[in-house]
């Protein structure tokens, strides 16, 4: 099973749980079974049309799936997923 | 509400120098430590590279790598990573409606002013409970600016 890793802030959504192990077969259908899982922490990684927010980036291993095939990128046993939040801003 | 947040002076002193090495651009970094229902305690800072492209004076942004090895940090040292610093050179401590729109919640959001490149006041913020805006952190610190 590939294992999600749940950035500490977003924790507090999924029982404090940091990591979340799913058998889906694509990026799409982890985030989907995990925010079926914990609902409340969907609306900080999906957007109103259910596509990933554009301040989150998931990486497959050390791989943007932006660089893989998006959220159809598919999930090996192995995979170890990571969800980043972006961390910016600025004075003004 | 938000909870006090206690800052250890070797946490506050890494922080300081950051900022005014860095002075007049932005710096940046992790904040790392234990809270539980009432209290915050910040206990370790770690400098990050701020990988804003451009103008570093009044922006800063920290790569998906840096906060995939902090997170790992976080689980190796069986610590929590409690939020990011990072300066307002020539500008107060006030989180910006910036800071805002890419703000998580959890986090504390520490920010430094630092004018004439001398720290001149350290804030702390939090989203509020609807992740709306932010709410002051009370800083209990035993260290002087």
């Amino acid at each position: 099973m590939a294992q999600l890793i749940i950035p500490t802030p977003l924790r507090k959504y999924t029982a404090n749980n940091a990591t979340f192990t799913t058998d889906s077969i694509t990026i799409e259908q982890a985030i989907e079974e995990l925010t079926n899982e914990y609902p409340e922490v969907k609306p900080h990684l999906l957007d109103a049309s259910g596509r990933i927010r554009s301040f989150i980036k998931v990486f497959v291993g050390e791989d943007d799936i932006r660089s893989l095939d998006g959220e159809q990128t598919e999930l090996k046993d192995s995979d170890v997923v990571s969800i980043v939040p972006a961390i910016a801003g600025g004075a003004v | 509400m938000s909870l006090p947040i206690q800052i250890s002076p070797q946490a506050y002193d890494v922080m300081r120098q950051h900022a005014e090495e860095h002075f007049p651009d932005e710096c940046c970094g992790f904040l790392y430590g234990h809270d539980n229902d009432v209290s915050r305690n910040i206990m370790q800072a770690v400098p990050v590279l701020n990988a804003k492209e451009g103008d570093k004076r009044r922006r800063f942004e920290i790569s998906p790598q840096d906060y995939m090895k902090a997170e790992r940090y976080a689980l190796q040292q069986q610590t929590t990573l409690l939020g990011v610093y990072h300066s307002h050179p020539q500008h107060p401590a006030i989180a910006s409606e910036h800071d805002l729109k890419q703000a998580m919640p959890y986090f504390s959001y520490v920010i430094l002013s630092v004018m004439d490149g001398k720290t001149a006041d350290i804030k702390s913020w939090q989203l509020n409970e609807a992740n709306t805006a932010f709410a002051e952190e009370t800083i209990t610190a035993n260290f002087k600016l």
